[in-house]
Formats: structure tokens, sequence, C-alpha cells
């Protein structure tokens, strides 16, 4: 005879199992592309297709031979140059903007925000057209600059970090300026440092999405060997389509940063998600 | 004396201010909010980047509605949209899973979200492979008899757009798996086991408590997938170019052809215009329909 409470838990360890099984199964499907990918990138030219997803040889061949073709380290060298720079104009100018806009009394400042506030729910139809227009006006075609400059500062970053600010004691902001502190003493002494985990937060979502992106660059830059890997990638992809090794080892190249950074940062990462619904 | 002494102070804070604010402001007003007023008049402007400007009124929308090209794109969009639904069904139920209490559940979440943060470019790169006619898919269907020769998924017109929906779904099911996980989490804790307690199942459960408590997440997520459906390009881009013969032309890609490969900016504009519309509209159905259901409750 089993008793009911040995049933029931037999009946729950049956249903772990099931959930198990699914997840995995799920797990093969997302995780599964790209290590497939990861095996390919190390097999020689034949064996490609090869439906075993491990070689008996791997071989850094393809990474090698990508590397002299599409001169990577160029690449990778201008990938860290654009985000670099948009994280750097992002996390200054916005964590600057966002201290009056949190603790400061001036003119204007409800209208500020509620035009901040308006960018963000209204959409800029034809938003890539005008920012084109508006870098060649600048003669910053074909430059980093170009491709740096509008998508630098977000104004999603001006919000959170305002948000961040919000939380620090009025007090020691108040006494600080009574013991006659000038303003940019109290924001770099203070308000910064009170900060730290918010522009964190803003330094890895910025990481994920320039490291990405491809297409504004493509637009902006005339010249090829300015490209960062992302879109190099999509060059590659489009006119070497024979070189499939060559291809997948680029592809491991571009997104292993990526996947690093999100892995050691993921739980700061996720909050920051999970909380843009709330906000 | 005294009323000036404290105007020029407030005026110097004032001052103060807007130096700390300048840089910021002066980089969105360029990039973010002269896109936003530029783009609706130049919809009713022939401007391109050879001849003249000249303001045309409807013209470009007339021509857009007349242009079978285009019409193909914004019929492909909507259909698009059927990707919504999908993904939220999905990203709800692994959500729903990976919030057990159960070892190991922290990987999976990790590996459900690793394509979110991967470029779109490689993503394409790696389906395209995976969908070629003589990639992996193709060669496991054949082993497996379910199909005799090899087919070229994205060569074909009626089976492009499936792809390039699969791999939509594919990438977006781990970022609103992790949304409905934080409205899950927000479910207080005695509400669930009281339903136990008076002898609810797992499914009385999730429909009379989980769910409503989800129905803001729902609205959001809805909201937003709707947008990025209507906006999809990347895949369109990296793997089939709107291609075979239109069959994934797409509105936004079809908006990016013109302006940057034919360089007919005003056109380009109004088709975008098209699409703004079509995501307003879709998003006041959702949002009227959500208010109906009482989803707006949620006040956080």
């Amino acid at each position: 005879m089993i008793s009911p409470a040995k049933k029931r838990k037999i009946k729950k360890t049956r249903k772990e199992i099931t959930v198990y099984i699914v997840l995995i199964l799920v797990a093969i499907l997302c995780a599964g592309p790209f290590l497939w990918m990861l095996a390919t990138s190390f097999k020689s030219g034949q064996n490609i297709y090869d439906i075993h997803i491990f070689t008996k040889h791997p071989t850094l061949s393809n990474y090698i031979g990508v590397t002299e073709f599409l001169n990577i380290p160029r690449y990778f060298g201008n990938t860290v140059i654009v985000t670099f720079f948009s994280i750097l104009l992002d996390v200054v100018f916005s964590s600057m903007c966002a201290y009056p806009l949190a603790s400061m009394e001036f003119k204007g400042k409800k209208v500020i925000l509620g035009i901040l506030l308006a960018t963000m729910i209204i959409p800029a139809a034809a938003g890539m057209i005008i920012n084109y227009l508006v870098i060649t006006q600048m003669h910053l075609l074909n430059t980093y600059a170009g491709v740096v400059l509008p998508g630098a500062v977000k104004v999603f970053s001006i919000i959170l970090l305002r948000q961040a600010y919000l939380a620090i004691p009025k007090e020691l902001i108040e006494a600080a300026r009574i013991d006659g502190s000038s303003e940019l003493r109290i924001w770099r002494s203070i308000m910064v440092p009170g900060i730290m985990p918010t522009i964190s937060t803003v330094v890895i979502f910025d990481f994920i999405s320039k490291w990405n992106e491809f297409l504004w660059p493509v637009i902006v830059l005339q010249d090829p060997s300015k490209y960062p890997l992302a879109t190099a990638l999509q060059y590659l992809n489009g006119s070497f389509n024979y070189k499939f090794g060559y291809i997948a080892a680029g592809t491991i190249i571009s997104i292993v940063p990526v996947i690093l950074v999100f892995v050691l940062f993921q739980k700061n990462y996720i909050e920051a998600v999970s909380g843009a619904v709330k906000g | 004396m005294k009323i000036k002494g404290i105007r020029t102070v407030k005026g110097r804070q004032t001052l103060r201010a807007y130096l700390f604010m300048a840089p910021a402001l002066i980089l969105v007003f360029l990039f973010v909010i002269l896109p936003i007023i530029g783009s609706l008049p130049l919809m009713f402007f022939d401007y391109s980047v050879i001849g003249k400007t000249s303001f045309i009124g409807l013209e470009n929308f007339k021509n857009a509605f007349a242009d079978k090209e285009f019409r193909v794109a914004m019929f492909n969009s909507i259909l698009f949209v059927v990707v919504v639904p999908i993904i939220q069904i999905l990203s709800i139920i692994l959500a729903l899973l990976v919030n057990r209490k159960m070892y190991g559940m922290t990987l999976f979440r990790t590996l459900f979200y690793i394509p979110v943060v991967t470029s779109m470019v490689a993503v394409s790169i790696i389906w395209g492979f995976l969908f070629d006619p003589s990639g992996w898919i193709n060669t496991i269907c054949i082993k497996l008899g379910i199909i005799q020769k090899p087919l070229g998924f994205l060569n074909d017109a009626k089976t492009a757009m499936l792809c390039i929906m699969f791999i939509t779904i594919w990438q977006g099911i781990g970022y609103y798996m992790m949304l409905y996980l934080a409205g899950l989490q927000s479910v207080p804790k005695e509400l669930e086991e009281a339903s136990y307690v008076d002898g609810a199942t797992g499914l009385q459960s999730l429909i009379k408590i989980k769910l409503p408590m989800l129905k803001p997440y729902i609205w959001f997520c809805s909201l937003n997938s709707i947008i990025s459906a209507l906006g999809v390009f990347d895949v369109v881009y990296v793997l089939t170019q709107g291609g075979p013969n239109d069959a994934t032309n797409v509105i936004n890609y079809y908006s990016y052809v013109k302006a940057f490969k034919d360089f007919q900016f005003g056109y380009a504009a109004a088709i975008s215009g098209v699409q703004a519309a079509m995501t307003l509209v879709l998003s006041i159905l959702v949002f009227v329909y959500g208010r109906k259901g009482g989803g707006m409750t949620y006040n956080d």
C-alpha cells in the first residue's frame, strides 16, 4: 500500500521531471545554435555541414584565416572605440543632466522633465532620415563621431539616473551647500558616488546595445575599414558566402564579449529590465 | 535690495542648472527632439539628395498606396503581427516554468536570455546557415524521413516569411519571459497558498490568480511586442533583403530601401508615417481592450 502522502510526493517528483525535460529542450533550442556555431568554427573547410557537432580534428584555421582575411583586430578596435565613447558620453552627460533635475530648483524644470518624458512616448517616424540629414549638415559623415553622437545620450538613462539621485538624502546635499561646496563638487563627490549601481546598469545597457549596433554605422560610414564588428560581419556574410568557417569564427568573435558581459552582470541587468515595466 | 538679492541667487542657481544640463540637452535636441519634430513635415515634401525640394502635399501618400511593392510590404507587416500572441503565450508559459523553486532555475533563465543580448546580425547568420539547403535542419529532416530532398527555406516565397517569424520569436521569448517572471514574483505568496488551501488546482490558481495579476505585464509586453513586430527589420536585412519576390518585404525594410538605397527621403518618411499610424492604431486597440478587461488597475 502506498500512503497518500507518498503518492503526492511521487506525483510532485513526476511533475518536476516533466518540467526539467521541457526546460532542457527549450535550453537546447536557445543555446544549441550558438554551440553549433562554436563547434563549427573549429572545423576545417570540408566538413562544415557535417551533421556531427564535434570534430576529431579541431583546428584554429578559421580564426587565423578570418583574422588575416578581414583584419579582425581593426574591426574589434573600431567596435571598442564606438562602444567606449558612446558609453562615456551617455554616463557623463546624462548623469550631469539628471543632477539638477533631481536636486536643484530652477526655472523651467517641469517643462524640461515633461519634454524629456514626452520624447520617450512619441516615436520619431523618420528618425533615422533626420539624423542622417543632421549628421550630413554637421559634416560628420564617414566619421566615428557621426556614428557615436546620435545615439549617445539616451533620455532613458537621464530618467533612470534622476530616479537614483532622488534616493540620496536632501539633507546631505543641503549641508554641503551650506558648507560652501560648489555644485560641481557636490555632483562629483556626493551625487555620482551615491548612484554607482545605477551607473553600472547604464553602462551594461549601453554596452550591449552599442556592441550589437550595425545599421547606423553602415549608413554613416562610407569606408568599410571603419566598420564595427557587427557591421563587418554582415559585410563578410554578404560578400564571401562560401567561406563558411570564416563566418562562423567571425560570428563567435563578435558575440563572445557581449555574452561574457551579460553573464557577469546579469543580476544587475535583469533587475533593471524588469524594473522598467514598473517605472 | 533684498528681493533683488534673492532673485540673483535664484538666477545663478538656474544658470548653474542649465550649465549642467547643456551638453545632454543639446544632443537630445539635435538627435531626439529634432527627428520627432522633423519627421511629420518631411512626409509632405519631395526631398531627395539630388533635385529640388518642394512641398507636394499628400502626393507621397498617394504614390505609396498606388505602389504595389508598398502594399505588399504593408500586408506582410500586418501578417507579421501574428508573432505577437505567439511570443506572449510562449513567454508566459516559460515564465511559469522557471518561476519554480527548483535546482538550476537561474541557469535556465540565463540560457533563455542569451539570444536576447546577442546581435541580430549574428543570430540571423547562424539561423541562415541552419536553414540552408545543405544545413542542419535539412539534413536532420531528410534523415528522419520528413522530407525527401533539401528545401531552400529562405529562398522559397512560401517558407521565407515563416523563417523570419520563427527567428523573431526565438530571439524575443527570453526578453518577455524575464518581464513576466518579474510579474509572477510580485504575486503575493499568501494569495497563492491560500488558494491551494481552499482546494484550488494549479490550473485554477493560474487562471484566477496569476493571470489577472499579470494583466498589466501582458498589456505592457503586447504593446512593446506590436511596436517591434511592425518595426521588424534586422533579420530581413541580413537574411532575405525583402525577397524572394517581396515575400519578406516589410514596411520598415521598404522605408529603409527608399531612404538609403534610392535616397527618396520624403517618400520614405511617408512610408514610416504609415508604419507609425499602424502602430498607433494597434496600440490604441490593445490599450482599450486592456482597459475594458481592467488591466489598468495596477498603479505602481
